[in-house]
């Protein structure tokens, strides 16, 4: 629905619009994510708003670049967010890739973030969406100058309530469409537990123990080590003094350390793959870090080797999650936890 | 044939699809008016109808060298195919296919648990892993005349008599859809049991085919219901498809041989222009294996996706590999049997002639193509 109203929104200031759907997953049968309902959607849409639409097929890269990586971080004990990835490699780059060498100045999507020009010649600066509660701006937080300069975000400027009063008004067939998942390829497996049974076809799921921190002993154990992610508290049951949570996954030795909430806290957080949107910030510079989609930014110092927080101890974040860094509201570089 | 189509489009994807011819549309129209008639009927209205059949069978049974009641009408090529294998074959092996038919034949020997035999680098069916694959268990092989895809052709006489000689109780079927228009299948498939043939390749409507299964053939019908076509298919007969598909084929056979004449003329420039105009491009299929109307083009450096979309805004219409269920393009089943590999598959386009191609078809073509290979190799 977002990107349909994206559309129509660049429709209605003149622009020269043509509508494409990249092809990932669901292979020549289709499901799920990307599936043939999805594309006829898309289809629809772009009938009703009089423009062309092609589907590319990327499922190869998709493979290659978003789902492998997923499957290897996770047999390293690792979470990794293949959202962020699929950005980084088939939307931002393949996708735009192929949109200037068909002739076309700029991919719009229907993401909530926005991109301000400082005066005509200045370089693009990604803002947070205007809709707080919807705002994208995180799994975009990867995109550098050269990828903004040819990015446009139409929807970023309005609330989803508006978005939707927009599709609606337009008779948009994807007006009552619900919010697409957060991993397509993993969502679109069936029954419960779509990732278990997902990652289990394709990796071996080990059952590993849990180690108390602060005592050393075995506390437990979990069915699939590769499945827990650090600070996660679901299903590590409880000790005499409260809920456990995941401190640290090895999968090598098939052990999760756990402890309480107050052990999940730290001072510092590791980056590695550190993109920025326009230059680096140096080493000591104050800026906000979050470190989910809708996380709450914390106010952190740049370090060598990552961010520290100020105010106090944060959330461990996740090894393979990525951290976005914000100056405000203004996202300028991003990493991903170590 | 006379031509309906008249429009500004250079379209190059006759083997998808192409016109219908004014003979086809004449023919047709008065069964979708006054002529509404169920053949099945027993009053003048039904009998109306019944006669316009087999009128239809009649005519459509001479072009295909069969007696009329050894055409069964279908709706298209794909039921056609399907009627063939799953009307004969069942179980592990009792099929057999090539590896570049098109899937409306090769998911179903697969379906039924038959095997695929490998071809060349040109596409051309392996006659020594055929013959080692024939044993007593095979009840069909499908070997199709012409590739929808490359154009290549098969050498189907050969398959015939090795399946004669090492498979004496298996039937030969081959899908001719691409081939009716350019070849004369009925003198091709003399020897062959069951032949496939749809209408809207040769300037018939949509959604009508027959398929022709010698008496020797029996088919099981793959859908159960009334005993229209001999209890072969069930379902009222689609008679104005089958009257317009019928007046198609007369008009394709009588115009063969010019149309023929005319398509490799303009194949002829077509290819050599592009050739000589844009380096890097290579035919999958080298000439003398192919008819002339289908021409397989790798382009070094260019995405097919790619290319079909610049092509499009340029006012060409061609085609490539094949599309899944998303209208996303798959890499060719075709070209991966033919050793190419993904890369190299993803770099192929189709361009196909039909009966309504122009000379001015080519010069649009000439003028587009290389511009649109330029632009995406920059």
């Amino acid at each position: 629905m977002d990107s349909s109203v994206a559309a129509a929104l660049l429709l209605e200031e003149g622009h020269d619009v043509v509508a494409a759907t990249m092809k990932l997953w669901g292979g020549a049968g289709d499901s799920g994510c990307c599936s043939v309902g999805d594309v006829d959607d898309a289809r629809r849409v772009a009938t009703r708003l009089g423009i062309d639409h092609h589907v590319f097929n990327f499922s190869e890269e998709f493979e290659e670049k978003v789902v492998a990586p997923y499957v290897a971080a996770h047999v390293l004990g690792r979470t990794p967010n293949p959202c962020i990835e699929c950005n980084r490699h088939l939307k931002f780059r393949r996708f735009l890739d192929r949109a200037v060498r068909l002739g076309f100045e700029a991919v719009a999507t229907g993401h909530h973030a926005r991109i301000v020009n400082d005066g005509p010649d200045g370089p693009p600066r990604l803002l947070r969406g205007r809709d707080a509660a919807k705002d994208q701006s995180y799994v975009l937080s990867m995109l550098t100058v050269r990828e903004l300069a040819r990015v446009l975000l139409p929807v970023g400027e309005l609330t989803k309530q508006e978005v939707r009063a927009r599709a609606t008004s337009l008779g948009l067939p994807t007006a009552e469409k619900p919010d697409s998942q957060e991993v397509c390829f993993v969502a679109a497996g069936p029954g419960q537990g779509p990732r278990r049974s997902f990652l289990g076809e394709r990796i071996e799921l080990h059952p590993g123990r849990l180690v108390d921190r602060a005592s050393g002993s075995i506390v437990g154990a979990v069915a699939a080590v590769e499945l827990v992610t650090v600070g996660q508290r679901r299903g590590l049951g409880f000790s005499p003094s409260g809920r456990r949570y995941a401190l640290q996954v090895d999968a090598a030795s098939a052990t999760v350390t756990v402890g309480s909430e107050e052990d999940l806290l730290t001072e510092e957080v590791e980056l590695t793959t550190r993109t920025w949107v326009k230059s680096p910030f140096p080493v000591g510079a104050v800026l906000l870090a979050q470190a989910s989609a809708h996380g709450r930014p914390r106010p952190v110092r740049l370090t060598e080797t990552g961010v520290r927080y100020l105010e106090g101890p944060g959330k461990r974040v996740a090894p393979g999650q990525t951290v976005a860094l914000y100056a405000g509201d203004e996202v300028v570089g991003s990493g991903i936890a170590a | 044939m006379t031509d309906v189509r008249r429009d500004p489009i250079a379209y190059l994807d006759h083997a998808a699809t192409t016109p219908m011819c004014a003979e086809a549309v004449a023919a047709m129209l008065p069964f979708l008016g006054d002529s509404y008639g169920n053949a099945s009927g027993s009053h003048s209205v039904a009998r109306a109808a019944r006669r316009a059949l087999d009128d239809a069978r009649d005519l459509l049974a001479q072009l295909l060298g069969a007696s009329p009641g050894e055409v069964v009408f279908t709706s298209g090529g794909t039921e056609s195919d399907n009627l063939a294998v799953f009307g004969v074959a069942d179980g592990p092996g009792a099929a057999l296919c090539s590896a570049v038919e098109h899937p409306a034949v090769l998911k179903a020997c697969l379906a039924v648990g038959g095997g695929v035999v490998a071809v060349d680098r040109r596409g051309v069916v392996d006659l020594d892993v055929l013959a080692d694959l024939l044993d007593e268990r095979v009840r069909l092989v499908s070997v199709m005349l012409v590739n929808n895809e490359t154009g290549v052709r098969q050498p189907l006489e050969s398959v015939v008599s090795l399946v004669r000689e090492r498979a004496p109780g298996a039937l030969v079927h081959t899908d001719a859809v691409q081939a009716f228009g350019w070849l004369d299948v009925a003198a091709l498939t003399a020897g062959v049991d069951l032949v496939s043939v749809s209408a809207h390749k040769f300037g018939g409507p949509k959604g009508v085919g027959a398929l022709v299964a010698r008496d020797r053939a029996a088919l099981r019908p793959i859908s159960r219901g009334g005993p229209q076509e001999r209890e072969r298919r069930a379902g009222t007969q689609n008679v104005a498809g089958i009257v317009a598909m019928a007046a198609a084929a007369e008009a394709t056979a009588r115009g063969r041989d010019d149309a023929g004449r005319r398509v490799r003329e303009l194949s002829t420039r077509l290819l050599g222009g592009i050739l000589e105009a844009v380096p890097g491009v290579h035919e999958a299929v080298p000439r003398q294996d192919r008819i002339d109307a289908i021409c397989n083009l790798g382009i070094e450096g260019v995405e097919a996706e790619e290319l079909l979309v610049v092509l499009d805004e340029l006012g060409v219409c061609a085609s490539a590999g094949s599309a899944c269920a998303s209208g996303a393009m798959e890499p060719s089943h075709v070209l991966l049997a033919m050793g190419r590999t993904v890369e190299e598959a993803k770099r192929h386009v189709r361009l196909s002639l039909g009966h309504a191609s122009t000379a001015s078809d080519i010069d649009a073509t000439l003028v587009s193509f290389p511009k649109a290979v330029e632009r995406l190799r920059c």
